[in-house]
């Protein structure tokens, strides 16, 4: 597969993706400069953590207006798959490409830790790999990671299936005291209507590989390896 | 043209670094405090002469970039004399 990792001035995941991709997974990734127009011979792009523009303003909120985020909208309005990490999260919602917002953490401190979220819908092309109500451990490290919507959107997203990830105890109980941030509702992950662009707070490629203990995230991105392998077999209905 | 923006949180919205604002207020005795917004105020020069194009583009700006809908809310002043 041929995957892109999107670096913004300010990313600092940009490699460990990379890494992950190329070196774990053996896939061909490259990494794509905020100020490229095209995502041309892509199959997935991942929009990576980081304090990109230095967080001014709001998080994501000065990121989403890089020339490449045109190409990321255009690529995602015809059914590519989007993944958002972190900050990459955060910038796909100030892009309008998933519903919400993020406030400030109710601790009001950055938080560096690893928590546990349950899989809400192993039907998505970024959990295919999990069981329903699986437990993953993954690490998070935000400081804006308390995610907001309104009524209205919540419902619309618990209706679609939306939310992927929910903070939880190791035993998978949907618990306040398992939120780390104040989320709506212990949100960690949500894809939009379509299911094709997922935003996670937690950080999946850094628990990749067996050397640092912990292989949860590997399911995230075998899973995308997985869908992607599945639509290169099937014949392409989406034209742009 | 000056102009001078408020960005708030939205009512309703829960704002932690104005509980936390407010707490400290009540430890040093302020106990009639309640409510506490933090928000963000910006000032900027607009090369523009007539007032409702100025709005128009301040709006803009806000609606755009300085705020986000989703969760705050803005205001703003603009000075005609500069």
């Amino acid at each position: 597969m041929n995957l892109g990792v999107i670096v913004f001035p300010g990313s600092n995941c940009d490699h460990d993706c990379v890494h992950v991709l190329g070196e774990v997974l053996r896939q061909s990734v490259r990494q794509v400069w905020h100020k490229e127009t095209s995502l041309d011979g892509l199959d997935a792009v991942i929009l990576p953590g980081g304090f990109s523009y230095g967080d001014y303003l709001r998080t994501g909120a000065i990121a989403r207006f890089s020339p490449v985020m045109g190409a990321v909208k255009q690529f995602a309005s015809v059914g590519g798959m989007v993944l958002g990490i972190c900050n990459g999260f955060q910038i796909l919602l100030e892009a309008g490409l998933l519903p919400g917002a993020m406030l400030r953490n109710r601790s009001l401190t950055f938080i560096c830790t690893d928590v546990y979220v349950g899989v809400e819908n192993a039907a998505t092309p970024f959990t295919g790999r999990c069981e329903p109500g699986q437990v993953l451990k993954l690490p998070i490290a935000h400081a804006d990671g308390n995610y907001y919507t309104d009524d209205v959107s919540l419902s619309q997203m618990k209706a679609n299936a939306q939310v992927v990830f929910r903070y939880c105890t190791a035993d998978g109980a949907v618990t306040p005291e398992a939120n780390p941030n104040g989320s709506l509702d212990n949100i960690g992950g949500i894809t939009n209507a379509d299911g094709n662009v997922l935003g996670m707070m937690p950080h999946p490629e850094r628990c990749a590989e067996e050397v640092l203990g912990n292989e949860d995230g590997r399911l995230i991105f075998l899973s995308m390896i997985d869908a992607l392998k599945k639509a290169k077999l099937q014949p392409k209905t989406v034209t742009a | 043209m000056k102009a001078k923006i408020h960005v708030t949180l939205k009512q309703g919205i829960l704002d932690p670094q104005g509980k936390s604002i407010e707490q400290a207020l009540a430890t040093l005795g302020y106990t009639a405090v309640s409510n506490v917004r933090v928000g963000k105020y910006l000032e900027l020069d607009l090369n523009e002469t007539e007032k409702e194009k100025a709005e128009a583009q301040l709006k803009a700006m806000c609606d755009k970039l300085l705020a986000n809908p989703i969760i705050e809310e803005y205001r703003y002043e603009l000075d005609a004399e500069r």
